[in-house]
Formats: structure tokens, C-alpha cells, sequence
């Protein structure tokens, strides 16, 4: 029986921080702060307009992933949304880019959606939530996608 | 006359332009309400001496599928300093999208004096105007609303049912993906929280963003948005019409347009929407 690998531990780490911010308005704040971080994909790997193969579906901030792998088994993520009020959408781009990107596909691949509802609380609606959570299985995507074609290699 | 009068809606003071808010910020009888999907929106900066409404924690009902009872709305009022004489001046992201779903909620409870800022968030962010993160505290108010009457503008499933018995008008205002339900069956990816995809046999497809300006978020002129309803979709102001989407919050912004934009005198919105219709058992589906 193969053992599951463990989701990115730099992931890991900044959920169980995060996490543990239990009042609102202090996660909201460190949010905000996350979100001003953001860049958009550099110019040498896309620029507008942006391929509708990257474009995450069903996120309404027309957010767009990039995944390169680095021919060790590792992913590097990049992000655009081009939505300016999406902010949320920007703020989960850093979290993923600062935490995911450079992690072996294999973990990537474990990342579930619902790590959302653990950065941005419950009080989502349904449109935000299935938008971030899409943003998150994109990414896992291109994980199972890399780890499957690596398995396939051995 | 204004430049919103001019556009030829049927109950223009149902909007206020940017300009007139950022001539209202002191007024006293005016309350400034931002109301937004992105939950991050709010406390990054917003119109100076506006207070957040959210749907989730403020309008819903925590425990049922259900809007807040009147205890609870008049407890709101009470919290953002309103009174029922307060003009409840309503703005926020996605083109308005859920500054008038607060409104349609505000009217189950018949608070009249409420208008949406043409444009919303988009307009007065982009015309530079003033943004601050102070969160404004007013005195609590004694508000005395009436009980939540749902009869006028809310639609059951039951009414849904008439409705498409007797074949009367339906508006369903999602995305064409949605509407003909190939959404559904992306893989992969979050779907619409239903078991089915389709839409409501009779319904037309009209999506809510239709009525909007792209560049600037402001509604379409009055004689634009009936050549889509009436010109392409053949509804008439006289028509009982239900809107609806996903779980109401869209449909609500073409609840708006219709009737205070077009004077539709017989609008309701169906907010059970397609989360409901599409787990329902044995209800028609039409793809």
C-alpha cells in the first residue's frame, strides 16, 4: 500500500497559523495585508490576452493559473486576476504562489478545495466559495496531472 | 433633468448618481450601505461613513434557508443608525449584484426609502473619488418594522409551479452555461450545488449582466434594457414574471431592473433558484 504524501508543508504550516487567528477581523485584516502582495504572471511567461486554457472556470474575478514544472518533480504556480475587486482571489494567488509554488507535484496533488473555508472562514456565498475553491483545484490539477506523468515515466 | 433621468426609467429615484453621494456624505438622513460578495472589499476601504451590510451574517437567517425575521431587520437598522424615514442609499461589487439583493430584502420588510448607487463600487473607484477604512459608528436607533411579508416579490416553489402551469413569463438570468446546463458537467471543478442542470421549462435566458454598462458598472438606458426583455425576450410591464438563478442573489439585480427600472408592476424572485429546482424530484427540467 502506497502511503498518501502529505499536503506542501509550507502550506501546511501557514493554514495551522492561520487558522488559529480565531477573530474575524484579525484574519481579515492579514488577509488584506496578503492581498497587496500580489503580482500578476510575469510578462516572460504570459501577458493579455490570456489563454482560456489557464482561465480558472467558474471564478468570477477571471482569475488564470500557470503551472511550470521544474524537471524535478516540483511546480511553480503563477497567477493573474483580472478582476481589480477581486481581492479575495488575489489574496488566495499570494497564499498559493508563497506556499504551494516549488513543491513536488505529488503533494500538490493532495491539496483539497476546502482550504478555502479554513483561510476565508465560512461566511462565504456559494459564488465566491465555488470561484476560490476552483482556484484551488486548478492547482491540484496540475499537480495530479505532473505526478501522474512522472509515475507513468518510472 | 439629471443624467439618470434622462435615461427614461420608469421610477428613476430609485437610483442616485455618484456625484449626488459624494454631495450626501454628511447628511444626516441619508445612510450609506455597501453591500458585496467579497467579504475583503469592505474593510479595504470604502465611501466615507458607509456601514456594511452583509448577506451572509446580516441577511440570512443562520440556522434555515431563510432570510432574517423581523426582530432581526429591525436589530440591523437599529445597528447602522437607520430609522424608517432614513434614505438607505445601497452600493457595492459585481455591478451592483448585491447591493440589490439587500434591497430586495429591505423591501420584504417595506423600508420605501431605498435607492442603489448607479455604477456601484466600480464607478466611484474609478472616478477617483474618496475611499476610507474607518469603520463609521452611529447611535443605535429604535426602528419598529412591520413582519416580513414575502406575498409581493418572493416566489415558492409551489408559485413556480403555478407559474409554469398556467405558462406565465419566467426569467432565468444565469450564465448560458448554466441555463442549458452544460456547466454541470465540467469535471473537475465545482458545480452549481444541484443534482440536475437545465432550467425551468418556459424560462428565457436573459443573464442579469445584460443590464449593465460594462465600462462603468451604471444600468443600461431604459429604451436598452426593453429592447432586450421586451424586443428580444417578448415581456410586457403588464406580465406576472418570476426571475431567478442559482440561490436568488442574481435574479434579484434583474428583479431591480424590471421593476423599478422598466415599471414591471408584477415581479417576484424565486431564491430556492436552481439550487432548489435542480434537487427537486420529478419537476420538469428543460435543457
Amino acid at each position: 500500500m502506497t502511503a498518501i504524501p502529505p499536503i506542501p508543508t509550507k502550506l501546511s504550516e501557514f493554514l495551522a497559523d492561520f487558522e488559529a487567528l480565531a477573530d474575524r477581523s484579525e484574519r481579515i485584516e492579514a488577509l488584506i495585508g496578503i492581498s497587496k502582495r500580489y503580482r500578476p504572471v510575469p510578462a516572460d511567461i504570459a501577458s493579455p490576452p490570456y489563454s482560456e486554457a489557464n482561465k480558472v472556470p467558474a471564478c468570477e474575478s477571471q482569475a488564470y493559473v500557470w503551472s511550470l514544472p521544474d524537471g524535478s518533480g516540483n511546480l511553480t504556480f503563477h497567477f493573474a486576476v483580472l478582476n481589480p475587486q477581486g481581492i479575495s482571489a488575489m489574496a488566495l494567488a499570494v497564499i498559493l504562489e508563497e506556499n504551494v509554488s516549488g513543491s513536488p507535484a505529488s503533494a500538490i496533488a493532495q491539496i483539497p478545495s476546502d482550504i478555502v473555508y479554513g483561510i476565508f472562514g465560512q461566511e462565504l456565498s456559494m459564488g465566491k466559495s465555488m470561484g476560490l475553491m476552483a482556484m484551488v483545484s486548478m492547482v491540484r490539477s496540475a499537480g495530479e496531472r505532473f505526478a501522474s506523468a512522472a509515475l507513468q515515466r518510472k | 433633468m439629471s443624467e439618470i433621468e434622462a435615461r427614461g426609467y420608469a421610477h428613476s429615484d430609485a437610483l442616485v448618481s455618484t456625484a449626488w453621494v459624494a454631495e450626501h456624505l454628511q447628511d444626516p438622513g441619508v445612510r450609506i450601505i455597501e453591500s458585496n460578495e467579497d467579504p475583503l472589499l469592505y474593510p479595504s476601504g470604502h465611501i466615507p461613513g458607509a456601514v456594511e451590510v452583509d448577506w451572509v451574517r446580516d441577511l440570512n437567517d443562520p440556522l434555515r434557508r431563510d432570510y432574517l425575521q423581523r426582530e432581526g431587520f429591525e436589530a440591523l437598522m437599529s445597528r447602522i443608525g437607520a430609522t424608517p424615514q432614513t434614505k438607505l442609499v445601497l452600493y457595492g461589487d459585481k455591478n451592483n449584484w448585491w447591493s440589490c439583493y439587500a434591497l430586495w430584502v429591505f423591501q420584504l420588510f417595506g423600508h420605501k426609502n431605498v435607492m442603489v448607487m448607479d455604477g456601484g463600487r466600480l464607478k466611484w473607484e474609478k472616478e477617483g473619488r474618496p475611499m476610507v477604512r474607518e469603520v463609521p459608528a452611529y447611535a443605535a436607533t429604535k426602528y419598529g418594522a412591520p413582519e416580513r411579508d414575502d406575498s409581493r416579490i418572493r416566489a415558492f416553489r409551489d408559485d413556480v409551479m403555478k407559474h409554469l402551469d398556467a405558462k406565465k413569463p419566467m426569467v432565468d438570468v444565469r450564465s448560458p452555461e448554466e441555463f442549458n446546463g452544460t456547466r454541470l458537467h465540467m469535471e473537475a471543478y465545482p458545480n452549481e450545488g444541484a443534482l440536475r442542470g437545465g432550467h425551468i421549462p418556459g424560462a428565457a435566458n436573459v443573464p442579469w449582466a445584460r443590464a449593465i454598462v460594462p465600462d462603468n458598472g451604471t444600468f443600461k438606458s431604459a429604451e436598452a434594457l426593453r429592447a432586450i426583455y421586451e424586443g428580444e425576450k417578448g415581456l410586457k410591464p403588464s406580465d406576472d414574471v418570476i426571475a431567478y438563478c442559482r440561490i436568488g442573489e442574481r435574479s434579484s439585480h434583474t428583479w431591480f431592473v424590471l421593476t423599478y427600472l422598466l415599471g414591471y408592476s408584477k415581479v417576484r424572485n424565486y431564491d430556492g433558484s436552481w439550487t432548489e429546482w435542480g434537487n427537486l424530484v420529478g419537476v420538469p427540467i428543460e435543457k
